[in-house]
């Protein structure tokens, strides 16, 4: 059973079509990477998945045990979180916002995971630490723990190199495989970086308002031979 | 000139300058307060005299309340780069209450003669029940406000901007005509504008003992999910919180506490009373609910101190209390500045 099935879904945004009818499926333990150029809708698929926008037609299904508000998602960051006042146990803890129901504060048994979470991304000894004084590289690994807070088996990422210096880069890339290998968490990532995202990638998708190519990473190298070539 | 006070105070110069100009004005402001010290003895017993009027305690109790709960929501308000908004909102109520005030005037002769008798008899009767009780048509009209600034905010930050500076100078623009225009209307514009002591009523006291309650409960209730909403609404909203909820509970928390904070503070400084306490607090904390926590008791003791002193030197009270906010937050920058 998949995780999210998109049939043929198509999302309008202030009256323009954003992306066109886009078709995909991910799996458990899938390794997603999205390519495109600046406003070829690749973002905005991403906002359908997360149930930010709705899509004109089509639809998406939740499949495999995956509720919409159990997807982990680690947004851009803003100017405005990178100053704000806040611990890192705080900002991981709000990763299960959406799942206190009732509760005014966080169960035991969500403070484990909490803790368990911090341990996996290796911030532990940050905890107590403010967010603001973190380097770009240990501020991205705060998100993602806050991120697998709020999920177990899907893993949304919006351009997450974005501002890391080359070795942050290549170290959240490899906590990323490792994730993806181990606890079997599925990946989508929104990429400008193709070359480093497509070393650890099983499937590609390139939008250019349509889905310009889907396929296996196997599939989009020859590809891109077949196309280096002809010109 | 700016130039060379901003390498002095080490923006641009180096760490040291910044040191040690904070080094200077803590001693300063030591040896002021040791200088003071004997004075302040007598000062307190003249307090215990001036305490004996109800006014006066009045105007304590609801405006560390209303000092409260400005804080908290300041918080909030300035990490959401909503800072305007508390001055947006005052402008407006400015506008509302004079208008309300105004409605006192309004006789049934000066009702067109088409509306028959009986209606124009009701619509003087509701004019003049707004006008005697002035602050819950003033409240309702400002909450509207709050909402539709809010609700729109979220996907149009920058417009958001540009409409609170249009509400507010143009409720501002329609509360001083309406003011300077309408004959036998006895309000002292600058009463409004800047605040009075005298402007707590019995009945403002309960309406503001209600509101901390509220505003409490609601921040304890709701602690985590305003954290998220306040630190990133986009990843709130993917794991199910519905933000629209809670910028529309902050929104009108807002309007009510500068609804009843601006009699006292005055329409101009009530603003001051939500971001300052924020900003001084963010100069020595670091986690969230240090910050909420010390910008509250920042706030309450400034409002204290503020009154103390309005009361003695009989200073404008909500210019006094935004003073000794100013130098609160002196202090804790100078302190800042030390601790790098």
């Amino acid at each position: 059973m998949a995780l999210i099935t998109m049939k043929q879904v198509t999302i309008a945004f202030d009256g323009m079509i954003a992306a066109e009818n886009v078709s995909l499926t991910v799996r458990r333990g899938d390794y997603f990477v999205i390519l495109g150029e600046n406003g070829s809708g690749k973002s905005t698929l991403m906002r359908a998945i997360l149930g930010l926008v709705k899509p004109q037609s089509g639809s998406i299904i939740y499949g495999d045990s995956l509720r919409q508000n159990q997807i982990g998602y680690l947004p851009q960051q803003t100017q405005a979180q990178r100053t704000f006042p806040a611990s890192v146990e705080e900002v991981v803890s709000s990763g299960f916002t959406g799942r206190l129901g009732k509760r005014v504060f966080l169960s035991a048994e969500q403070k484990r995971i909490c803790a368990e979470k911090m341990a996996l991304m290796d911030i532990v000894h940050l905890q107590k630490k403010s967010y603001r004084t973190l380097s770009g590289g240990q501020q991205q690994r705060v998100l993602l723990a806050r991120a697998l807070c709020a999920t177990d088996s899907l893993l949304l990422l919006d351009e997450p190199i974005t501002g890391l210096d080359p070795e942050a880069a290549e170290e959240l890339y490899a906590l990323l495989r490792q994730l993806n290998h181990e606890q079997q968490v599925a990946i989508v990532m929104v990429s400008h970086d193709v070359q480093a995202a497509l070393k650890d990638a099983t499937q590609v998708l390139v939008m250019n308002r349509v889905v310009d190519f889907c396929g296996s990473r196997d599939a989009y190298q020859r590809r891109v031979e077949r196309n280096g070539r002809s010109t | 000139m700016a130039g060379a006070l901003e390498h002095l105070i080490g923006q641009k110069g180096n760490r040291h300058t910044g040191k040690w100009v904070s080094v200077c004005i803590l001693l300063l402001i030591f040896f002021m307060l040791i200088m003071q010290l004997p004075h302040i003895g007598g000062l307190t017993l003249q307090m215990r005299t001036y305490f004996e009027y109800g006014f006066l305690r009045r105007a304590l109790i609801g405006g560390c309340i209303v000092a409260l709960c400005a804080a908290l929501l300041g918080v909030i308000l300035v990490l959401k780069h909503y800072s305007m908004i508390g001055d947006g909102l005052s402008h407006v109520g400015f506008g509302a209450l004079t208008i309300a005030v105004a409605l006192g005037t309004v006789s049934v002769d000066s009702l067109p003669t088409l509306l028959p008798e009986g209606f124009r008899f009701t619509i003087v009767r509701v004019c003049e029940s707004i006008s005697n009780t002035p602050i819950p048509f003033t409240m309702a009209l400002v909450v509207l406000c709050a909402t539709v600034l809010l609700s729109g905010g979220r996907d149009r930050r920058a417009a958001g901007d540009a409409s609170i500076a249009l509400l507010s100078t143009g409720a501002l623009a329609v509360g001083v005509i309406v003011s300077s225009t309408v004959s036998g209307m006895n309000i002292d514009v600058t009463n409004y504008m800047f605040g009075s002591i005298l402007a707590m009523g019995e009945s403002d006291v309960w309406v503001s003992v209600v509101l901390s309650l509220i505003v409490l409960l609601a921040f304890f209730l709701f602690y985590p999910r305003i954290f998220a909403v306040t630190f990133d609404e986009a990843f709130a909203t993917s794991t199910g919180v519905r933000i629209g909820r809670y910028n529309r509970m902050i929104a009108i928390l807002t309007a009510i506490t500068v609804v009843v904070g601006m009699r006292i503070m005055g329409t101009m400084l009530i603003s001051s009373l939500m971001i300052l306490p924020a900003l001084t607090s963010m100069h020595l904390f670091s986690r969230f609910r240090a910050v909420m926590i010390c910008s509250a008791f920042i706030s309450v003791l400034c409002f204290c101190a503020g009154l103390m002193l309005s009361c003695l030197y009989a200073l404008p009270t909500g210019a006094g209390i935004v003073l000794v906010n100013l130098f609160a937050y002196l202090i804790f920058w100078c302190i800042s500045n030390l601790r790098k």
